[in-house]
């Protein structure tokens, strides 16, 4: 337990120290409570979990450490490799057709002059419903029978039925469709945030060089919302590449392994043999993840480090 | 019984009067014992009423123990959370196939020597004590409960396809026609199948079994996959006809164990494998409605290995508790699940109780005990059976003809897991090559094997 709560003293002090040289002893004070949440519910945990990674544990007898052979077991594992084409195969659909449509629906909303804040309401419902209630809705939606709801509704028009969550080839844009749905309302917020932020004095400009409504979204508009899209574009690959619930619930990844995600491999690692799991396994493939999403994080701002300048 | 003062006065003296000190004295090592107990989710109201009931019954016979329900119900995917987290209850139930490797681990606590001083601890069928006991002999777990796979069917569905519902098939052939029939006539699923969440390889192996098959050979210590079998390619390629083909298996692939007993209950499947038991979950968690169930021995091929799938369900004790806990727990078990099997008075108590909330009494199952105990405890109930007997009759009449084979020794749940994709792929690709997939599993499942 010692060696596992390590990595929390080195953070601790460190931040503690560059506090009380701003503020005094109070600063510190105010500091302790979300130190100590941070520390407990996230540091020691990220700690344990890289110990863990290195060793061989059921949580219930004592642990071994076994080196680098979770990693190993990890990458020797040829679901692994179905698991990552999944997972970017989501994040792919999830940037084509999850990035645009908050963007597109809150240039429309901010142009509308009635009912804003219906729309936004309505942009914003999905949100608020439970993700679990939202997944165990769109199962019914996405029943494969010619009753299910959308299969219905296509049928009106001579479509159908689709095999919706039933067929490897449409069970992912399947889920990115809901998980779109689901999560596009927050993103639509901050863009009609950024949005009022762009002076009108830009659109009255290019008015009176009678730029066209599009000359004015490409020219104005987006150049404005620049530092904002650079942010939700690194948030989105971030987001989708930890797609769990969609995967997990709506399908367990299958049909045949076509939607297991690496998050799900790695609960699958974790808990699916229901005799104590790998959980070495899923420690070392959930810091291998991390520590990819990090460095990706990284070069993506040190690429896009001028652009956000306007 | 809450009341903690009471209860640790009934405990410290064994049920005289006892002066306060005492008791306060008493209750840090005694106590009042709060014992947390599995309740199957989803009941309907009747079903938690009979249960608080026996609750109640429990408490009053056993002063001193509290009982807490809660809801519990074992899945692959959720215990392993659990039972890392700490969040099982004391008292709970695990399939055969965990006994012994959370023996091993001693994941469960040791409860063999109170569980050898109750009366008919050595009474057990042999095979079924098996699954809870240490490599030792010691009963760890309790077995509480056996089943045989069974062909469950839907008799209001093969009355509009113009089927008997009297003469459910008897022959894989059979199922194929009928369930083709089905979907025809009704545009209902013929025939539907578990595919997730372990329970694909476990119905996988079930078909596997009945076409003369077996999944896995033990020499000595060494175990062998055998999954890529004629037999194995034969139930694939059933499946793969009657879904291709026939297109007899409607439309949902991706179904679970409450998935398809909904899908079932709710008259949108006209036949599927599962435990000969399942009466009472379909009834008590899927409001099934009794006029339309049906349920037939599992058809086997004309094959001297052919044989029934058979499993059952231990009750297991926290390794956490304390050896109070420990004693409250197994005289909970022993009140609960089993006594109602060997005691005559137990169990015309469960069955009333269970009969006046309207609750099945009298679902079929494999014995425990002897054959002898477990047709004497159905004449002590004979009275209170309240389920359909004869819809029952196709399997209760020839259920104990039927070679049974249990499930496969090692790495059970984990071959299973491997099996879903399997079977998944025969439904959901229609240019699924068989031989391939079987070869892959085969080769996967050595790997976990000779890992293990």
């Amino acid at each position: 337990m010692a060696a596992e709560t390590r990595p929390v003293p080195l953070v601790l002090p460190r931040r503690a120290r560059v506090r009380i040289r701003g503020g005094g002893l109070s600063t510190l004070v105010f500091l302790i409570p979300l130190l100590l949440v941070f520390g407990v519910f996230s540091w020691i945990p990220i700690g344990r979990a890289v110990v863990m990674s290195f060793q061989e544990t059921n949580l219930v007898t004592p642990s071994t450490f076994v080196g680098l052979q979770n990693f190993r077991d990890v990458l020797a594992d040829p679901l692994l490799w179905t698991a990552v084409k999944n997972t970017l195969y989501f994040a792919f659909l999830a940037l084509l057709f999850g990035y645009p449509v908050p963007l597109v629906a809150a240039v429309l909303m901010s142009e509308v002059r009635r009912f804003k804040s219906l729309y936004s309401a309505l942009a914003y419902l999905p949100v608020v419903i439970p993700p679990v209630v939202a997944v165990l809705l769109w199962k019914f939606f996405y029943d494969a029978g010619p009753t299910g709801v959308f299969n219905t509704i296509l049928g009106y028009v001579g479509i159908g039925p689709v095999s919706w969550l039933q067929d490897s080839a449409s069970v992912m844009p399947s889920l990115v469709l809901e998980a779109t749905w689901a999560a596009a309302g927050g993103t639509v917020i901050i863009y009609l945030a950024a949005l009022t932020g762009v002076s009108t004095d830009l659109y009255e400009a290019a008015e009176i060089d009678r730029a066209s409504i599009w000359r004015k979204v490409w020219h104005v508009t987006m150049p404005q919302l620049r530092g904002v899209l650079l942010i939700t574009f690194i948030l989105q690959i971030v987001g989708t590449a930890q797609v769990f619930l969609e995967p997990f619930l709506f399908t367990d990844g299958g049909p045949a392994n076509s939607t297991t995600t690496l998050l799900l491999l790695i609960y699958n690692y974790a808990f699916a043999n229901s005799l104590g799991g790998e959980y070495g396994m899923a420690t070392a493939l959930s810091i291998m993840l991390a520590v990819v999403l990090g460095l990706l994080s990284v070069l993506y701002f040190r690429l896009t480090r001028g652009w956000s300048k306007s | 019984m809450k009341s903690l003062t009471a209860a640790a006065l009934v405990v410290a003296v064994g049920l005289t009067a006892c002066s306060s000190t005492d008791a306060g004295k008493q209750a840090t090592s005694t106590g009042p014992v709060t014992v947390k107990v599995a309740r199957d989710p989803g009941l309907d109201k009747g079903a938690i009423a009979a249960f608080d009931q026996r609750v109640a019954q429990f408490e009053k016979a056993n002063p001193g123990i509290d009982i807490v329900p809660q809801e519990y119900n074992w899945t692959a995917t959720t215990f392993t959370a659990q039972l890392a987290g700490g969040t099982l209850p004391d008292v709970f139930t695990v399939p055969f196939t965990d006994g012994r490797g959370l023996i091993e681990r001693k994941q469960i606590a040791d409860i063999s020597g109170l569980v050898g001083g109750l009366p008919y601890a050595s009474k057990f069928n042999a095979n079924v004590a098996k699954a809870g006991q240490a490599e030792d002999g010691k009963m760890w777990a309790v077995p509480i409960a056996a089943y045989g796979q069974a062909l469950h069917y839907n008799r209001t569905l093969f009355k509009q396809a113009g089927l008997d519902p009297d003469k459910p098939p008897a022959t894989w052939d059979e199922v194929r026609t009928d369930a083709k029939q089905i979907a025809d006539k009704t545009g209902k699923a013929g025939y539907a199948e578990l595919t997730t969440d372990n329970t694909g390889g476990w119905i996988l192996t079930t078909l596997d079994y009945a076409f003369g098959g077996r999944t896995e050979k033990l020499d000595s210590d060494k175990a062998t996959a055998e999954l890529d079998t004629p037999e194995m390619t034969a139930v694939l390629q059933q499946l793969k006809d009657m879904r291709w083909t026939d297109n007899s298996m409607g439309s949902n692939f991706l179904y679970d164990w409450n998935g398809i007993n909904q899908a079932f209950a709710s008259g949108q499947v006209g036949m599927y494998v599962s435990g000969g038991g399942n009466y009472g979950s379909l009834v008590t968690q899927n409001a099934l409605k009794p006029v339309d169930y049906g349920v037939t021995v599992l058809p086997l091929m004309d094959k001297p290995d052919a044989g029934v799938l058979g499993g059952g369900t231990l009750a297991t004790v926290s390794a956490k508790s304390d050896d109070a806990v420990k004693a409250a727990a197994v005289k909970w078990i022993d009140f609960y699940y089993l006594k109602k099997l060997t005691d005559k008075d137990a169990a015309v108590l469960d069955a009333k109780t269970t009969a006046a909330s309207k609750q099945p009494v009298g679902a079929p199952q494999l014995p425990v005990f002897d054959r002898a105990t477990y047709d004497e405890s159905l004449q002590w109930v004979a009275s209170y059976v309240n389920v359909p007997q004869q819809q029952l009759k196709p399997y209760t009449d020839k259920m104990f003809d039927q070679q049974l084979v249990t499930e496969p020794v090692r790495s059970t749940q984990e071959v299973y897991k491997l099996l879903d994709p399997v079977v998944q792929a025969v439904l959901t690709k229609k240019d699924a090559d068989i031989a391939d997939l079987l070869k892959k599993a085969d080769a996967e499942a050595q790997a976990l094997l000779d890992r293990n």
